[in-house]
């Protein structure tokens, strides 16, 4: 049986039918493993609305700084928004973006439960500060627990090294970060990668994200912004 | 006999003396991340990054840098032998399923039942961010805050109880200031050491809650020029 072909011509094709409104996740953390040229490409096509999800708000105009920068954003889950943030910050203040603080930790929890199809669970993070605020509190074998929910997303926009044509992916360093757990919980997986190998090139030790969970692939050289 | 405050190298420094050989450690941002330069000759420590690191080694040289290798605060790093990589969901794994045999974070207040605030200034400008200190603060199996023991403004920042926004309940084992090392135990907190120079009444005067100590208390082994 031939695979699905799940290779796209260009960063635009991929990103072609976000509708506006959509909920994305988008993997990279301190600067590597942004799938930054879907997130130009995504500016180029314009959809508005959008909820996002993603450990932090940009650096000036790169990672998710252009999204903001043209107001295409209007809701926010982060853990770190970050002091490069500056036009989330600008939107922040005016009260244009909402935004939703969730521990680091807990935000990539969320994501691995939802991959996982387990809705919630019980976490100690953040127990007696303000993030416990509305959730339910249970008291489990003598210690204090919130109520955490999974998160989802429509789409995943991720970063990998390389993959073969079916999707398999493998990452590169601490560019892995919250790219393969986003692939888990999205609906659509779209990924930016250096390279596209043949099937069976890549050793099946060593892949991390199996192709079941991504949809679209596209080469992109990387861009990065410091 | 020297009166001047540790610097934050100096608190750093001290704090490095902190960690056993072969540990694993997570350094959050500031002093804490000051503190890697300081490991002693001879003692091995495999530093954890939240993006799925550890093994930690020093700054990469210029030229030499890896912009896929990284710190939590997007530094250039490398890896001692031993390293490894995984995802940013199995890291905190190691940091809330208490793994990491020390972290260290810097504080804005800390309370006498140990309790955390490290994240937000009340009435400051901006969205805040919490990173990963919530996970970190629950999960450590020892916990040090490094940090100035008074604020810019001469505030007290050991406190009976915090008033500014909690990182974490009830999780910190010690405090490493420019003043002194204090111990967070059932009893309420214990003095271990002096900046050299300082007596431990000094030490008390700007520290809110009572501070327990016995006799002489020993200064900190730094050298101040």
């Amino acid at each position: 049986m031939t695979p699905k072909n799940k290779i796209y011509p260009s960063v635009d094709a991929v990103v072609a039918d976000i509708p506006d409104g959509a909920s994305i996740m988008f993997g990279g953390f301190g600067g590597a493993g942004f799938p930054n040229n879907l997130i130009q490409g995504l500016a180029r096509k314009g959809s508005k609305n959008l909820s996002v999800i993603s450990n932090n708000c940009g650096t000036g105009d790169g990672e998710l700084g252009i999204l903001f920068k043209n107001q295409q954003i209007r809701r926010v889950t982060a853990a770190f928004p970050g002091p490069g943030a500056t036009y989330f910050q600008q939107q922040f203040d005016k009260g244009e973006v909402e935004l939703e603080l969730v521990p680091q930790g807990i935000l990539c929890e969320r994501m691995r439960a939802h991959g996982a199809g387990i809705p919630a669970f019980f976490s100690p993070v953040g127990v007696g500060t303000e993030v416990a605020n509305g959730k339910e509190e249970r008291v489990i074998r003598g210690k204090r627990y919130i109520l955490e929910q999974s998160i989802g997303a429509d789409y995943a926009f991720i970063k990998a090294h390389q993959a073969d044509r079916l999707g398999n992916l493998v990452f590169r360093k601490g560019a892995r970060n919250f790219n393969p757990v986003m692939a888990t919980a999205a609906r659509m997986t779209f990924v930016e990668v250096d390279e596209i190998v043949e099937v069976g090139t890549l050793d099946p030790e060593n892949i991390v994200t199996p192709f079941i969970y991504v949809d679209r692939i596209v080469v992109a050289k990387g861009l990065r912004y410091v | 006999m020297s009166k001047r405050r540790l610097t934050r190298e100096q608190i750093a420094e001290r704090a490095a003396l902190e960690l056993p050989d072969g540990a694993c450690v997570n350094l959050g941002w500031g002093i804490p991340n000051l503190t890697a330069a300081y490991v002693p000759k001879g003692v091995t420590i495999y530093f954890h990054s939240e993006n799925g690191i550890l093994g930690m080694g020093p700054r990469a040289k210029k030229g030499e840098e890896d912009f896929d290798l990284v710190d939590a605060m997007k530094v250039p790093v490398t890896l001692i032998p031993g390293a490894s990589f995984f995802a940013q969901e199995a890291a905190h794994v190691m940091t809330r399923g208490g793994h990491l045999d020390v972290c260290m974070l810097g504080g804005l207040q800390v309370s006498e039942r140990g309790d955390l605030a490290n994240w937000r200034v009340p009435g400051a400008k901006g969205a805040g961010g919490i990173g990963g200190a919530m996970d970190i603060a629950v999960g450590a199996r020892r916990l040090i805050v490094t940090m100035e023991h008074t604020s810019k403004d001469g505030a007290r920042k050991i406190v009976k109880r915090c008033d500014y926004p909690l990182t974490a309940v009830e999780c910190v084992n010690t405090v490493i200031t420019d003043l002194a090392v204090i111990d967070v135990t059932p009893e309420g907190l214990s003095l271990r050491e002096v900046a050299p120079g300082f007596t431990p009444e000094e030490v008390q005067a700007l520290t809110e809650p009572t501070l327990r100590y016995s006799g002489k208390v020993p200064e900190m082994p730094i050298k101040i020029q």
